[in-house]
């Protein structure tokens, strides 16, 4: 066990090494230039772009300046050429915008796809199977931001409630409970629509796991001990069901950056994939990488931790 | 003597792609109170599904029980809400399957999922139940039980998951032990030892045994009755002398020539030409007309049905009055259907 | 051979051997939504193919790009005003079946335009993605055990350096690295035809040509770092880097999804290496090339077929969230996607440039979703026996 998880750390560290490499190139082999060093912008003087290109240290040959990028990432100096404050504590900012969302559409996500993915695969070819079914690939097949649209315009003509933004302009001397009930009210329909996708897939994937296990032997062998429908498939069924998803526990740890670049710009939500967004748009070399390297670096986490789970939680996986 | 479980003119069917399949069409069967009954026949010919239907564990869909009746006891199982049922599954019948490997939940130990049945059925309490169950792992040949009841099915080898199996299906001293292919899956050598075991534990307790198996050798050592089962019908029954001394189905006389003996060198073996017919297409009139030496047209004109031909001894054959084994001797003389010593050197 | 009699009737009653893609269609046939999706499917064809016969050439029949700034947002089906619009500029039958947008432009000829671009986009884009994913699928599956020797790692980083180099400007140390790599390659070439020979020569170079890796591990690790990228962000930071264009989008997608393909065709060919009939065809001297791509890829390919299928709507899909962030497929092209995005602003004013759109990708996207899992569940003889 022991050798196992040391072997998969640095397994993982020497993926992580490539993918700094990797991201380091695209993005700086990439056409076209910030606007600081473009010698056609207008704003800026020879004598300024010879400066920045200095102080980005693009005039230094490619591997020095991912030694420095990167050294620079580790010791915490690193700074937005945009508007020169430090990437780290931007991005932590961010994230914990980001957290509330990522955490409230999670938790609809979990606790919806279950109940959904359960009963369809009890109920085999039953209406409920086939409508849960068909609305699945409606939700996945629907462009997000076409669906949040309809939604915003649906919420906004029968509440008149705000959604845009993560509070209303102006609210910040209100009472409390309207501060609560303004978030709340923002915070609705980011949060289920970043849920919704979720539901979609997972329940496909609970229903489909589910389905698979009620035709193993073992679930025939506890119907001939005499048990009940309910204990079989909720204790011998369930109970093997969801060994794959205690791993994918894991697995949701990266959606918290990947998953919200349109969500976030459509309800002009100040988090990690709207400012991943500017960052690309201002070509802001520092913010991009560091980003993309914190979102691999939860991606590897995320498959390490459900490893350590899997170990934990089938015994028949002991290393 | 009163049989303990009777079986009347069971039906099942299936629901496939290609249409209704008739897994079991139209069976009838007796199990006599401490007796064994072998139910044989190849792959596919509905012996699995006729256990599974006793316990009314036939998947569904796409099965269905579509008549007939299971009687036990006198009463008739297929009736029973599903309430009843659940308190005969298990506590007066008990099931083990062909397949000890997947059999058993991955997830728990299997002290617990024996533990499961006998708090189930008895009223006992988790520490008199794990007692019991540790008696009656130690008695189904596992060693050191108190150890092993906290192991994982994984953890164990084939026969000992069979063991385990038995164990379970046995735990609330049920009347009737239902043993699906037991020991197709295991190691020959295991496979007595396994056989030996349930034979035994027969003896202690004087319950009933259907066991279902492709091999004829093993109906021989244990079974006291036979039934042959050929496409979705009972093709012949008897009692184990009936059946190995004087079988009158060309089925059965096909399946006994097929068997090498030992001993004897330089004989031929018979091989029933053709393959078992799919139940979607079954042949019309007799379903073994196809493959039969004996096929006139009568058998195509009329499925026969299964009449006795002496004192407790069934063939479903026309010419079962007139076949016997010296008839078939006379007639595979000339068969071509032979494998002979020089096509297999 | 008396017996000869009832060899044919011994056949009958005997399981029919059902050709394979007939037992499919059966199961496939079953599924209505699957059949549905199909139908859609093949409507969309239609439908792009004319729009790309209607809407190009000098004087197109539709034209998509003609604005009229007199005849903003109109509504679907509003007549042509024909005091204000010259008679060539009026749409087919003088009315706007769809209305128009902000420009004056015909909303339907864009959308015939655009359901060619948008299949275009998937297809072309499913195509890359298809192909590097079986190459590199087969080449993992098939060879995968075969190990790396130290010489080609060199051989391989060099020519890596020499395309970095290149892409970043450096033409002069681009051609250095170039030309070690060859020197590399040729050597390596040379060791290889001597030890062939069996001479004695080259084995004191042997500690050059040890076994570093495998072939295998070399791609799913590659396969295991691109997973790592967050799909759309990768995908969305690309495009916005590179400069606007319909082939950048259609590359970068395909560039981004192959990991997919890559996996389950390596899986086939693990498990299909091992049956009976590739051994044979092993044994019977049948080269490499003839017993990939007759033996096991025709039994590799309906997975592939379904996730081809899915990733054409993912790809629609892909394309439109790009253009509702201003980095989809630029104009003159109209896609699905773009006319969807250009027409959220007016989602007040003019509701129908949002819901023709955004209803027909989600239609179509929806039938191929549909038919590929139809196409799964026919194809996976596992899931069959259910």
């Amino acid at each position: 066990m022991l050798s196992f998880t040391v072997r998969s750390f640095f397994q993982k560290l020497v993926t992580l090494f490539f993918i700094s490499i990797i991201s380091f190139l695209v993005v700086y082999l990439a056409p076209g230039k910030p606007s600081q060093i473009d010698p056609l912008n207008p704003k800026f003087t020879p004598e300024d772009l010879v400066r920045y290109r200095k102080e980005f240290n693009l005039d230094k040959p490619l591997y020095v300046q991912y030694y420095l990028y990167y050294r620079n990432l580790f010791s915490g100096q690193l700074k937005s050429w945009k508007d020169n404050q430090p990437v780290m504590d931007k991005i932590k900012e961010r994230v914990m915008n980001s957290l509330w969302l990522f955490l409230v559409g999670t938790l609809i996500t979990w606790s919806l796809s279950f109940p959904v993915g359960i009963s369809a695969a009890l109920r085999r070819g039953s209406f409920f199977d086939r409508f849960s079914t068909f609305i699945a690939y409606v939700l996945i097949s629907i462009p997000g931001f076409f669906f949040a649209y309809i939604l915003i315009e649906l919420v906004v003509r029968a509440f008149n409630v705000p959604v845009i933004g993560m509070y209303t302009f102006g609210m910040a001397k209100a009472d409390f409970i309207y501060r609560v009930m303004d978030r709340i009210w923002h915070m609705v329909l980011p949060s289920i629509l970043m849920a919704l996708g979720g539901i979609a897939l997972l329940s496909r994937y609970v229903r489909a796991q589910m389905l698979e296990i009620i035709h193993q032997d073992y679930i025939r062998t506890a119907m001939a001990k005499g048990l009940s429908a309910d204990v079989v498939y909720y204790k011998h069924g369930l109970r093997n069901a969801l060994l794959p998803f205690v791993t994918m526990f894991g697995l949701i740890l990266p959606g918290l950056i990947g998953g919200s670049v349109i969500i976030e710009s459509i309800f002009a939500w100040p988090g990690i994939g709207r400012m991943a967004f500017e960052a690309i748009l201002a070509r802001d070399y520092p913010v991009i990488l560091t980003i993309n390297f914190i979102s691999a670096v939860l991606v590897l986490a995320g498959t390490f931790i459900s490893d350590l789970l899997y170990m934990v939680v089938d015994p028949r996986i002991r290393l | 003597m009163e049989p303990i479980l009777k079986i009347n003119n069971l039906k099942v069917c299936f629901d496939t792609d290609g249409g209704l399949a008739k897994a079991v069409d139209g069976i009838d069967l007796e199990i006599t109170k401490g007796a064994t009954l072998g139910l044989v026949g190849e792959s596919g010919c509905g012996k699995s599904v006729t256990c599974l239907s006793i316990l009314r564990l036939i998947p569904s869909p796409p099965g269905r029980i579509t008549g007939g009746e299971i009687l036990y006891r006198g009463m008739n199982l297929l009736a029973l809400p599903d309430r009843d049922m659940q308190r005969i599954r298990g506590n007066d019948i008990g099931m083990i399957f062909q397949e000890p490997m997947t059999s058993l939940n991955p997830v728990f130990t299997i002290g617990d999922q024996i533990k499961e049945v006998i708090m189930l059925h008895q009223q006992k309490t988790s520490s008199e139940a794990e007692e019991l169950t540790i008696r009656i792992l130690d008695k189904v040949g596992i060693p050191s039980p108190e150890v092993r009841i906290r192991a994982y099915p994984h953890q164990m080898s084939g026969g000992m998951k069979q063991r385990v199996m038995i164990a379970m299906a046995l735990s609330c001293n049920p009347e009737i032990l239902i043993a699906d292919e037991p020991t197709t899956a295991l190691d020959v050598t295991i496979q007595a030892q396994i056989l030996e075991l349930m034979q035994s534990l027969q003896d202690e307790s004087g319950m009933s045994i259907l066991l279902v198996t492709h091999d004829l050798g093993v109906v021989a050592g244990m079974a006291s009755h036979v039934a042959i089962m050929y496409a979705s019908r009972i093709v012949e029954s008897g009692s184990v002398g009936d059946i190995f001394s004087n079988p009158r189905h060309p089925y059965t006389l096909g399946l006994f020539s097929s068997i090498p003996v030992t001993g004897k060198r330089g004989g031929d073996l018979y091989v029933i030409p053709g393959s078992v017919p799919d139940p979607l297409s079954f042949p019309e009139g007799c379903k073994f007309r196809p493959r039969c030496l004996f096929a006139a047209e009568q058998c195509t004109a009329e499925e026969p049905p299964l009449r006795e031909i002496e004192e407790g001894h069934k063939a479903a054959c026309h010419f079962s009055k007139t076949i016997d084994k010296y008839v078939w001797k006379e007639k595979t003389k000339t068969a071509s259907f032979l494998i002979s010593d020089e096509q297999h050197g | 051979m008396q017996n000869t009699r009832n060899t044919e009737e011994l056949a009958h009653g005997l399981a029919e051997e059902v050709p394979r893609l007939t037992e499919a269609w059966r199961i496939f046939r079953k599924n209505t939504l699957a059949v549905w999706g199909l139908v859609i499917f093949i409507a969309f064809f239609i439908v792009a193919v004319s729009g790309l016969l209607l809407t190009t050439g000098e004087n197109p029949v539709l034209d998509p790009a003609k604005v009229r700034l007199s005849e903003k947002l109109l509504r679907p089906l509003t007549p042509v005003n024909t005091e204000m619009v010259k008679p060539g500029d009026r749409p087919v039958f003088g009315i706007y079946l769809l209305g128009t947008d902000d420009l004056g432009r015909d909303v339907f000829a864009r959308m015939m335009q655009g359901a060619w671009v948008s299949l275009t986009v998937g297809f072309v884009a499913v195509g890359i993605s298809v192909i590097i994913g079986i190459i590199l699928g087969g080449i993992a599956g098939y060879y995968g055990r075969l190990r790396i020797k130290f010489m080609h790692v060199l051989c391989l980083i060099a020519f890596f350096v020499s395309m970095i180099l290149l892409a970043s400007g450096q033409r002069g140390p681009a051609l250095d690295s170039l030309a070690v790599t060859l020197l590399l390659s040729a050597f390596s070439a040379v060791y290889h035809y001597l030890a062939a020979k069996g001479g004695t020569g080259p084995k004191i170079l042997d500690f050059l040509f040890f076994d570093t890796f495998s072939v295998d591990t070399l791609i799913m690790r590659f396969v295991d770092i691109m997973l790592c990228f967050p799909s759309f962000f990768l995908i969305l930071t690309i495009v916005a880097l590179l400069p606007a264009s319909i082939y950048n989008i259609m590359i970068v997608i395909g560039l981004t999804s192959w990991m997919g393909t890559t996996r389950f065709v390596r899986a086939e060919f693990l498990s299909l290496r091992e049956q009976d009939f590739v051994s044979a065809a092993k044994a019977m001297g049948l080269s490499d090339i003839s017993i990939i791509f007759r033996h096991m890829m025709p039994n590799a390919i309906a997975p592939v077929l379904v996730s081809a299928t899915i990733g054409v709507a993912m790809a629609i899909l892909t394309e439109a969230g790009l253009s509702f962030l201003g980095f989809g497929v630029p104009p003159p092209h109209a896609t699905w996607g773009n006319i969807l995005a250009g027409g959220e602003s007016f989602i007040f004013d003019a509701p129908w440039l949002m819901y023709i759109p955004g209803l027909s990708i989600l239609t179509v996207v929806l039938s191929f979703n549909l038919f590929g899992e139809g196409l799964r569940d026919a194809l996976n003889p596992k899931l069959r026996k259910r």
